[in-house]
This record gives structure tokens, C-alpha cells and sequence, in this order.
């Protein structure tokens, strides 16, 4: 699947696009396919997110899982400080 | 310490004022990211894997207690509790909101600290030797001149749009503590045959992509012509370096390009074009900054004997502290390196260089209280008290060990720089941290035995973790979409400043740790008499290594 994800303009958060708006979970996340383009540009000009851009993904029993270990890492939280990660189930198995 | 005139406060107070009004344009919508993005960087602002990163000067690693306290305010304030202290002496927070920073700035102005010049293509802040105004082994104390460069740097018009980023250090002993051949510009402060003391510049040296140790390229250099020298090896660099490249436009690439005489000649040049436009900053300025570093009012008549009979304390004396330069007083080493035992015997080793906000406030209150209110950060990523008496160092002691922040393992292979690599960086190709950790802990048990070791870590070729300068270095590479890690071996910052030799194919995360056990190995069983890893390295070269690490 192709996800889009950005960071937060004000924040600097890392989003994640569901369909509507933007979300702090990456398993909310959209497959956007081909619409990502307009999105992206939509979402940059109203100012809601900063650098968005689409990355593969794919939908496991788990939940989204971003097929590079960078995007897993902005998903998870940095495998060095799991406590401070949004989904209380990471682990650095789960980054990695 | 230096204070702000009301020159430098009103500066500050005017840029924090000028970003508050960018951030706002920029989130009204006035100002688009193509626009804003590299006036934030202009601030130290930058925007990384998990939120916005802010990288806070300290100039040549040196800070007030109440600066020191700042910082751990705003790690709780604005950021989730902790900072990470950086290879270039400075603070770093990860977790920042672009909303907040205007007033994050603004409280630092209100300790007279900045985050101007901590990104682009600028001379960034300068850095200096963490024991200066300390140590006996050096000249002259680096520091005013070190603050001489800083004001001269600070917003120089000619020099805020160089080919790329530029780092100045300066030190005034031989002992190089601060990896200074491995700067853009390296000042170290000499005493020349006539007994006069100067300036020998060494230029074009760095890490990176392309490692390189400055070369000498003038050997003294009058102290009352240090700006326009520096102004001078600057220009040159600023007219010929290559803005085409970004790989190729650092100024080593220049002097490795046009060769060491050539540029040399060329600084000649314009050093004798310069002397005649009479830019030196009047001596008088020089003397008013000389002041704010006069020694602190050390008492006299005291004794160096210490109480060594508690074990653990006497473990800390002899690692983390060194000699001062007044008798009764010794330099304290706080290492942000700690490896906790746990119940079950389970080492659990820290991440290099973060501290809580709490722990930040202990050693401003540690600095302020034993130490006349000074602190340095080193680019080991540790912090120092410079001035502790040696009476107070038991109770200093016990105050770190309460606070997590009394290892005993300065230099030592538990004692890892490390870049903030894949888990923070958006420029990272693997993690630097957990392969950190997982080193010190593996060896923690050994690294008495071992002796001094410095391990330096890289989450990418752009080398933040100076992994070209480490007895043992690592590098964070991408094979095919995972983490690889390469080992280096033979690296040296220092007097004998020497880069370390890539010793054959990468490594997984385990497999690293395994290497790096198998090296201490072959060091321990080679070793002969006093030597370091580093000699028995020089020593018998790379072949033993490889083969008990790859045989
Ligand atoms: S070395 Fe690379 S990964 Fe590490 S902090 Fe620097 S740019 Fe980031």
C-alpha cells in the first residue's frame, strides 16, 4: 500500500494521512494509490503539514508496518526510548 | 566567563524577535517552507525523523551554572525531558516545536545563549579544549581568543554564505584535547623560539566523507594578527571553494586540490593585503575580554591529599578526574556514559551524551556550589566541573553518584561517542546508539583491564560520531536496505592525530559487537607493557585483527 506521512507544521509531530486528516498513528493510515499527489499538495498549501511524502507500506496482523526501517522508526519512536513511542505495544522488534 | 555587553544582548534580543515574526508569518502562511526553511536553520532550527531539532550553541563548550540550568529547564518545558550533548560541544533537543521556539530562544537570551550558526553554510560555533583556564599543561588560556573568533564570526557578512559549514578550534596545549586537526581551521597557541607566544594554524582538515588531518599551513602567526589571519585563510576558501559540489566544497578539498603551497601562498596574499586595511580588533577589545576569564579566586594552602579508601570513589578519582593546575583543586569529569548493574547482574548501558532535565539542573547546582559556577561540555559528549577542590570531591562524588552520573569510565571503551544516527536523524543510513550500548555493556566488565579505548560510533558517512578518529571506529552503513556496520581501527584525535583504516566487510549489529570484543582480545593478548590499544595497534598492524576477527 502507499501511505502518505509529513510532519506536523506547527508540532513537528509525525502524521500520518487517513483519508480526511492527519493522524499521530501510523496504523490510521490511508492507502492513497494515486491520489497521493493532490493530497500532498492540498495538505502543503493549507499549511497542515510539512515535507509530506509517500512511502510503501503493508497491512500485517500487527498493523501497518512501513517497508523501511527509517519510516518504521518515525512511526514507532526511536528504538532507543520506546517509553516515549505513541503505541504502547513497540518494541525493537517490532521497529526492526 | 565572557558576559554580554549590551552589544551582544541586543543582537540576540533582535534575532529572537526577527524568528518570532518569521514563525509566525511562516504558520499564517505568509512565508511557504521553501522560504523559511533556511531561516530556521539560520537559528539552529532543523526538522528531523520525529519533530523539530534544535541545536543550542555553547561557545567552546563553556557554561554558567545558570546556563547549564536553562538548559535543563527547557528540556522539561519544551522537550520530553532530556537534551543530547553533541560532538561540537553543544546542546541538541529532538523533540521541539516549531510554536515553542520563539520562546524557547528567548529564554535562552535570557542567560545569554543562542542557536545562531548551528547549521548552514556559516562558521559554525568554535570550539576549544575542555580544560582551558584549567590545566597546567598549557600555554596561555585559548578561551579569550577563542571568544575574540566568536564575536568576529558572529554575523560576518562576508562569511554567512561560505561553500559550506565551517568549524574552528582553538587550543593552547600539546595535548590536543579537542580533536583540533580535525577542524576546518585548528589554532593551537605556541610559544616560538624567541619565547614569544602565537598562532599555528592548521587548515583543511576534517572528517566526513573525506577524512583528512589539517596540515600545517602557517607555523606562527602573531596573536594581534589571529583575525586577520583567520580572515585571510577564510577568504581564499570563500572566493575558491567549490560551490558546485557539496562534496567537494569543504575547505580541505580546496587545499588538498590547489595543494598545500599554493594555498598558502594565496593566504600570504591576501594576510598582506588584509594587514594593510587594519581589521584587527583593537587590543583594548581583546584586554576587556581577557578580564571575564581571569582565574577564580582559588584558595590557597590546600592540601592534595584525598581519603582513597572507599573503593569505588578512588575508581572515580583516578579516571574522571585530571590534574589542576592549582595546587588542592582537580578537574572533574561527569561521564554522560553510565552502565547500570541491574538486580539480576544485567548491564544496562545509558545513551551517550543525554542527561534528564533534572540531571542537567544537578550539575548547574554541582558547578555553582563546588566549582565557581562553571561547567564545560566536551566533544566526547561529557561534561566537566573545571575547578572542584579536592576536598570537595568525595561530596562531589556522592552527589553524582546519586544522580546516575558517577561512572568511572572516562576514556575507557564503555565511554562511546555516538551520533544520534537512525534513531533521530533523517540523514542516518543505522542506528549508532543501541550499538553503543550494546557495547558497553558486553564489555563493561573488561574495561578496567582494557584500559583506554575510545570507541567512536557513526550513523552515516557524514562522521558526527568522529568515527575516523577512534581506536576502534564504526560506521552505520546501508546494504541493501538494512543496517551494516563497518569497523575501523587505528584512529586518533590528539597530538598524534591519525585516521583509522577500514579493516574489511561490515557487520550486523550483533556481529559488530562480536568484532569489537574479538579486537580487545587480540589487544590484550599482544600487549606489551604500558601500551594502549591504540600502540599495540601501531604496533603489530591490522593483519592479527582481521585474522582473529574474520579467521
Ligand atoms: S553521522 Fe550521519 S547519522 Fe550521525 S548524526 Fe551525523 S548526519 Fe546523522
Amino acid at each position: 500500500m502507499k501511505i502518505i506521512t509529513g510532519n506536523d507544521l506547527k508540532s513537528g509531530a509525525v502524521t500520518w494521512w487517513n483519508g480526511a486528516a492527519w493522524s499521530l498513528h501510523v496504523n490510521d493510515a490511508a492507502d492513497m494509490g494515486d491520489e497521493a499527489a493532490a493530497v500532498i499538495a492540498a495538505e502543503e498549501a493549507a499549511r497542515r503539514v510539512n515535507g509530506a511524502y509517500v512511502i510503501e507500506a503493508e497491512q500485517t496482523a500487527d498493523g501497518i508496518r512501513p517497508a523501511h526501517i527509517k519510516e518504521r522508526i518515525r512511526a514507532l519512536g526511536p528504538t532507543v526510548r520506546l517509553d516515549l513511542s505513541l503505541d504502547p505495544t513497540a518494541t525493537p522488534d517490532k521497529v526492526l | 566567563m565572557y558576559l554580554y555587553d549590551h552589544y551582544d544582548q541586543a543582537m540576540v534580543d533582535a534575532r529572537v524577535a526577527e524568528f518570532r515574526d518569521q514563525t509566525r508569518r511562516r504558520i499564517e502562511g505568509t512565508l511557504s517552507e521553501e522560504k523559511f526553511r533556511p531561516l530556521r536553520l539560520q537559528n539552529g532550527l532543523y526538522l528531523q525523523l520525529h519533530a523539530y531539532m534544535l541545536r543550542v550553541a555553547v561557545p567552546y563548550g563553556t557554561l554558567s551554572g545558570s546556563q547549564m540550568k536553562m538548559l535543563g529547564d527547557i528540556a522539561d518545558k519544551y522537550d520530553r525531558g532530556y537534551g543530547h550533548f553533541t560532538t561540537r560541544q553543544n546542546i541538541q533537543y529532538n523533540w521541539i516545536k516549531l510554536e515553542d521556539t520563539p520562546d524557547i530562544l528567548a529564554d535562552l537570551a535570557s542567560v545569554e545563549m543562542h542557536a545562531i550558526q548551528t547549521s548552514g553554510n556559516c562558521i559554525r560555533n568554535i570550539s576549544a579544549d575542555q580544560y582551558a583556564g584549567a590545566t597546567a599543561d598549557e600555554l596561555i588560556d585559548p578561551r579569550p581568543y577563542a571568544e575574540l573568533l566568536r564575536q568576529w564570526s558572529s554575523f560576518h557578512p562576508e562569511f554567512l554564505a561560505l561553500p559550506r559549514k565551517f568549524k574552528i578550534c582553538v587550543i593552547a596545549s600539546d595535548t590536543d584535547r579537542a580533536a583540533m586537526r580535525l577542524h576546518d581551521i585548528g589554532i593551537q597557541i605556541v610559544k616560538n623560539e624567541a619565547g614569544e607566544i602565537g598562532a599555528a594554524f592548521y587548515v583543511g582538515g576534517g572528517m566526513g566523507r573525506t577524512p583528512i588531518i589539517a596540515p600545517l599551513v602557517k607555523a606562527f602567526v602573531p596573536l594581534d594578527e589571529l583575525i586577520t589571519y583567520s580572515e585571510a585563510c577564510l577568504r581564499v576558501y570563500n572566493r575558491y571553494g567549490r560551490r558546485d559540489n557539496k562534496y567537494k566544497a569543504r575547505i580541505k578539498i580546496l587545499v588538498h586540490e590547489l595543494g598545500l603551497e599554493e594555498y598558502s601562498r594565496q593566504v600570504e596574499e591576501e594576510f598582506a593585503h588584509l594587514q594593510t586595511l587594519n581589521i584587527e580588533p583593537p587590543l583594548a577589545e581583546l584586554e576587556r575580554i581577557k578580564t571575564f576569564f581571569a582565574d577564580p579566586a582559588y584558595e590557597t594552602g590546600l592540601s592534595d591529599d584525598l581519603d582513597l579508601s572507599n573503593p569505588a570513589f578512588a575508581a572515580w578519582v583516578k579516571n574522571n578526574t585530571a590534574a589542576h593546575k592549582t595546587p588542592g583543586y582537580a578537574i572533574v569529569n561527569i561521564s554522560l556514559k553510565p552502565v547500570k548493574v541491574l538486580a539480576d547482574g544485567t548491564k544496562e548501558a545509558g545513551i551517550p551524551g543525554d542527561a534528564t532535565g533534572e540531571q542537567i539542573r544537578i550539575m548547574a547546582d554541582l558547578a555553582k556550589t563546588y566549582s565557581f559556577d562553571e561547567l564545560r561540555v566536551t566533544h566526547t559528549q561529557n561534561i566537566v566541573l573545571p575547578h572542584v577542590r579536592k576536598a570537595d570531591l568525595f561530596t562531589v562524588w556522592e552527589k553524582l553518584v546519586a544522580a546516575e552520573l558517577a561512572e568511572a569510565n572516562l576514556d575507557k571503551i564503555t565511554d562511546i561517542i555516538a551520533c544520534p544516527g537512525l534513531d533521530y536523524c533523517t540523514l542516518a543510513n543505522a542506528r549508532s546508539i543501541p550499538v553503543a550500548q550494546k557495547i558497553a555493556e558486553r564489555m563493561a566488565d573488561k574495561a578496567e583491564e582494557i584500559g583506554e579505548l575510545k570507541l567512536k560510533i557513526s550513523g552515516c558517512i557524514n562522521a558526527c560520531g568522529h568515527h575516523h578518529a577512534g581506536h576502534i571506529g564504526i560506521l552505520g552503513v546501508d546494504r541493501k536496505g538494512l543496517e551494516n556496520y563497518q569497523l575501523l581501527l587505528g584512529g586518533c584525535e590528539g597530538a598524534d592525530t591519525s585516521l583509522g583504516k577500514i579493516i574489511g566487510p561490515g557487520f550486523d549489529e550483533d556481529g559488530i559487537v562480536g568484532a569489537v570484543e574479538k579486537a580487545t582480545q587480540v589487544y590484550l593478548a599482544n600487549k606489551e607493557g604500558e601500551e594502549r590499544f591504540l600502540d599495540t595497534y601501531r604496533r603489530i598492524g591490522m593483519n592479527p585483527f582481521k585474522e582473529a576477527i574474520y579467521g
